[in-house]
């Protein structure tokens, strides 16, 4: 074993400084400024849910519990309840009152979202969920329900896109016309 | 035999083994030979080859109506040789010899049939499964899914309905889901007798509907949600509450009436959801009362123990078990034998039996008494003569009231006190006129529903009415209400009755554990098994078991004696369960006996009037919680699951008192409800001395020709506190009114439908006034606890005390 046969070593790491570096700040920042990008997904990406909302703000969700139902993970917990006139959180008799995801458990399998009868749970491409304790992983109605866009309005409040559901939901989509395609027609159409 | 094998699968069934050979009618299903009785359905005969043909509107326990079409099957021979033309509905075809039938497994045309019906069904049906509490558990659903095609053809608009409509405060009616298959209006016209609700408007329109003047207000309305095979009646209460996979189901019994209905209880997250009625065809066959379904929540509100409260500067502040329990037993030291336990009805046999152990073995003291309600010496030896001891094997159980060649009511109201009574006799009376004799101060909408005879008697006049009975023979039940205890010598005149022509006496309690608490002992003059605490043979008997030495052969004080002493302070403690003070037969003296007893422990599910006024509360499982028995009125036992598995209060009665019992320096024997119910049936089948039948004189105190009398029994819904929370069951509860006959009103100078206020020296109440000609001249009758309104405090009279009445409110 020569002198200097132990400070070698050290060579190659005083070669790697003048190298370009692989590491890379996230989502952006130091090193690597051209890399430093937020991962972007394919667009059916299988990320966090969402809860949606009919274009007035009113909550899509029905507490039908399908989803749970449906959920191999035993992830989601939902609870119903009774919409009143004066606490109306959507447009037919009932609404989710309670809903939980446990993303702990949930394996983003994509179940859930078939699922769902009214598209009210989706999944959006969201997919940086870590935190530091298991209670925060437990995402509950507030963390998962949709933002409100423009002309949409935090419920509880009454129906403003008609009058009565058969108003509300024949009114949508705007075309007036009863949604005939099935999935029969549909294949016979396409071939 | 009467009952033919058509009325009910069931009876199919049982019937079975008398018939046999006599009327057997084979036929072949699907290429396989069945034999069945007579008269049975053919989709009856394919359930015994476990051949399921879909169905709506077909319910074993309903008479055939053939409305939904569902159950179509393909009839190539009717049996003589010739076949029917088109499917025909298996649910109203009778079994016929030789007759061949194809199912939807091996005909194509019953198949597209079954698939055409349900196709036909779902046009107006709408999509609401996710929103449906039926969804999960739906006919429709499921039929579909089996029997359906897999897309509907029809893409027109739906017929909607406004909806929900309530037809009760309990049911909400959605019109758009019905199927139309009238279970529900041939259940509340075949079985309970309240046809409120029925078919109207015809086609794509005909719909359940509702007088507009009477909500659907039935003693039984729950029901109707139960068989709804779609969901079109839900319950207001369970409304979103839960899907049936998140429920966990426990077959239980409940805990109101001696009735003894099997339930289904479901829990979600151990909070109880809902209660159905199960399946139990000897008993409540699958129905069961509002109650029973809908006052479950009481063990949830704000009011219930949790931690032992000790009384301590003249209030009740919480406190550890073991501090609680040193203060029991520092008080029941004190007061050495001087004390009394009172149980309560409500027990199971277990605790009733753990209660009166702790009384003899641990305190030494026959101070025991079941009976927070009227209670008199003749009732307690006619229960210790008459209704102690008794098996089920010679009890008059309900197949008894189905065989019985008249049935006698004598201080009994069954649709109030015993619904499922009520349901069976009207079941015998409709489909084999059974007689039904009501000896009552006025026909009540429920004997009228029976179709009863009403032999007017003026309250507390059953003991001559009884003597002067008329055509009583072997075949006879007479059913005794434990009203009569406040009848003098009424029981002792259906003792006589029974004695002089053979007929069979059935005692029926309000109260889920009273039979048990008989059979248990909880009588001061009886021990378990029906044993007489004054025979000493019975007393060793029972010693060995418990084993000690000896037992006190004192007699000790019924209730009224218990109350009495600890009013006058000669009786130092008191143990009460689950009594209250607004059910003892006269609450005003019973609530001066509480505050005057030195040292009063209160076993108790929730504060109560009681448990306001003990030095200590401890709190005690509710029903929900423990297992158990009950005993009902035939004195069969009922079994009770532990339903809630998360305990709020983890000490049943029976561990609380074999906690006190071991701090006392004593051992009650056993810790829990299998060691407990195993010591008992060592002390079952007693062939030693009973007690003497009771020979108590009537009164002979006549109505006055102008004097008032107050007639006055419980009705089913009314101010309980197990109906406490059920607000929705409570909306239902009958109107308090007050029942005159046209001649009495018009000589107090009442009107139909005005207040009116009947009154004692003590108090007074007011009720609406209904004239009722069955009303026995002279009297009035008012419900005994309409809502906030206790006739025993507030008037301090009780059935066949003078009372005033006069129009207006009270002043």
């Amino acid at each position: 074993m020569g002198l200097f046969d132990q400070w070698a070593g050290f060579g190659v790491t005083f070669m790697t400084m003048f190298r370009p570096t692989f590491t890379q700040g996230y989502p952006e920042g130091w090193g690597n400024k051209k890399k430093a990008k937020e991962k972007v997904t394919a667009p059916r990406f299988h990320g966090r849910h969402q809860l949606n909302r009919w274009p007035d703000g009113l909550e899509k969700c029905v507490g039908c519990e399908l989803c749970a139902w449906a959920c191999p993970a035993d992830a989601i917990y939902v609870e119903g309840s009774d919409n009143s006139e004066d606490q109306r959180f959507s447009p037919g008799e009932r609404y989710g009152s309670t809903y939980q995801i446990n993303y702990l458990r949930c394996i983003f399998c994509g179940l859930c979202i078939e699922a769902c009868p009214t598209r009210a749970l989706t999944m959006t491409n969201e997919f940086k969920l870590a935190d530091y304790s298991r209670a925060k992983l437990i995402f509950t109605k507030e963390d998962l329900l949709a933002p409100l866009l423009p002309g949409m309005e935090q419920p509880p409040h009454p129906r403003r896109l008609g009058d009565d559901e058969e108003e509300y939901f024949r009114g949508l989509p705007a075309t007036g016309q009863s949604d005939l395609r099935t999935w029969t027609n549909q294949k016979e159409a396409t071939s | 035999m009467t009952v033919t094998a058509k009325d009910t699968g069931k009876d199919t069934s049982k019937d079975t083994s008398v018939e046999q050979a006599v009327d057997q009618v084979t036929l072949t299903i699907d290429g396989i030979e069945v034999s069945v009785p007579k008269g049975t359905l053919v989709i009856r005969a394919a359930e015994r080859l476990g051949i399921a043909i879909p169905r709506f509107c077909d319910h074993p326990l309903l008479d055939p109506v053939g409305a939904c079409r569902q159950c179509m099957v393909e009839v190539p021979d009717m049996g003589n040789g010739r076949g029917m033309p088109k499917p025909q509905a298996s649910c109203t075809l009778e079994a016929m010899p030789g007759m061949k039938i194809n199912t939807q497994l091996t005909s194509p045309v019953a198949e597209k049939a079954q698939a055409g019906m349900l196709e036909l069904l779902l046009i107006n049906h709408p999509l609401d499964c996710p929103i449906c509490d039926k969804g999960g558990e739906c006919p429709l659903q499921n039929q579909t899914m089996s029997n359906g095609y897999g897309e509907s053809r029809y893409g027109g608009v739906k017929r909607t309905f406004p909806k929900p409509v309530p037809i009760s405060a309990q049911v909400l009616l959605d019109r758009e889901r019905c199927v139309l298959c009238a279970r529900c209006t041939r259940f509340s016209e075949q079985i309970s007798g309240d046809p409120f609700i029925a078919l109207v408007e015809r086609g794509a329109l005909q719909q359940v509907g509702v007088y507009a003047e009477h909500p659907y207000d039935s003693y039984f309305s729950g029901n109707v949600i139960q068989i709804c095979p779609v969901g079109a009646l839900t319950s207001a209460d369970y409304r979103f509450q839960a899907r049936p996979f998140d429920l966990v189901s426990t077959t239980t019994s409940c805990e109101h009436c001696a009735s003894g209905c099997q339930l289904r209880t479901d829990h979600r997250h151990y909070q109880v959801k809902r209660r159905l009625a199960g399946a139990d065809p000897e008993v409540n066959e699958e129905w069961n009362c509002d109650i029973g379904r809908f006052a479950f929540v009481y063990g949830r509100l704000h009011d219930r123990v949790t931690m032992p409260l000790l009384r301590e500067d003249g209030v009740l502040r919480p406190a550890s078990w073991p501090e609680a329990i040193d203060a029991v037993v520092v008080g029941l030291k004190a007061a050495g034998s001087q004390v009394g336990v009172l149980t309560g009805g409500r027990l199971t046999v277990e605790a009733a039996y753990a209660y009166q152990r702790f009384a003899r073995t641990v305190l030494g003291t026959n101070n025991i008494d079941f009976r927070a309600r009227v209670a008199s010496a003749e009732e307690e030896q006619f229960l210790a003569s008459t209704v102690a001891g008794v098996a089920l094997d010679r009890s008059v159980t309900y197949a008894d009231l189905d065989r019985a060649g008249k049935v006698v009511l004598v201080g009994l109201e069954p649709e109030e006190e015993s619904p499922i009574i009520f349901l069976r006799l009207r079941k015998a009376v409709r489909k084999r006129k059974l007689p039904v004799v009501a000896v009552a101060p006025l026909l009540s909408n429920g004997n009228a529903k029976l179709s009863a005879t009403l032999v007017q008697t003026a309250p507390a006049g059953e003991a001559d009415a009884l003597a002067a009975l008329p055509d009583v023979d072997a075949g006879t039940v007479v059913l005794l209400g434990e009203r009569l205890a406040g009848v003098p010598g009424a029981l002792s005149a259906a003792v006589a009755l029974a004695d002089r022509t053979g007929a069979r006496l059935a005692w029926v309690p309000r109260r889920a554990g009273e039979v048990g608490a008989i059979e248990a002992g909880c009588l001061p003059t009886l021990l378990p098994g029906g044993r007489l605490v004054a025979d000493g043979a019975a007393r060793v008997d029972a010693g060995s078991t418990w084993g000690v030495s000896s037992l006190s052969a004192e007699p000790g004080l019924d209730v009224n004696g218990m109350l009495g002493a600890a009013s006058d302070e000669t009786l130092k403690a008191l143990v009460v369960s689950g009594a209250e003070i607004g059910d003892f037969a006269d609450p005003v003296s019973a609530r001066d006996a509480f505050e005057h007893v030195g040292f009063l422990v209160s076993i108790e599910n929730r504060l109560s009037d009681i448990a306001a006024r003990a030095n200590v509360v401890l709190p005690a499982a509710l029903l929900e919680e423990q297992t158990g028995t009950f005993l009902d009125w035939e004195h069969r036992p009922r079994r009770v699951d532990r339903v809630n598995k998360e305990l709020r209060s983890p000490m049943t009665d029976i561990r609380i008192l074999a906690a006190l019992s071991d701090a006392l320096g004593s051992d009650l024997g056993f810790r829990n409800a299998v060691q407990a119910a195993a010591e008992l049936a060592e002390l079952s089948g007693w062939d030693g001395n009973r007690a003497e039948v009771p020979a108590f004189a009537a009164s002979d105190d006549t109505i006055t020709p102008d004097g008032l009398r107050l007639a006055t029994w419980r009705q089913l819904i009314d101010d309980s506190r197990h109906n406490d929370g059920a607000d929705e069951l409570m909306e239902t509860a009958p109107a308090p009114v007050a029942r005159f006959s046209t001649a009495t009103a018009a000589r107090a100078g009442i009107t139909e439908g005005e207040p009116v206020t009947v009154g004692t020296d003590r108090g007074q109440l007011t009720y609406l006034a209904v004239l009722d000609d069955t009303v026995v001249d002279g009297v009035v009758w008012v419900p005994s606890r309409a809502p906030g309104q206790n006739v025993a405090e507030t008037l301090g009279a009780r059935a066949g005390d003078p009372v005033t009445a006069k129009e207006g409110f009270a002043s």
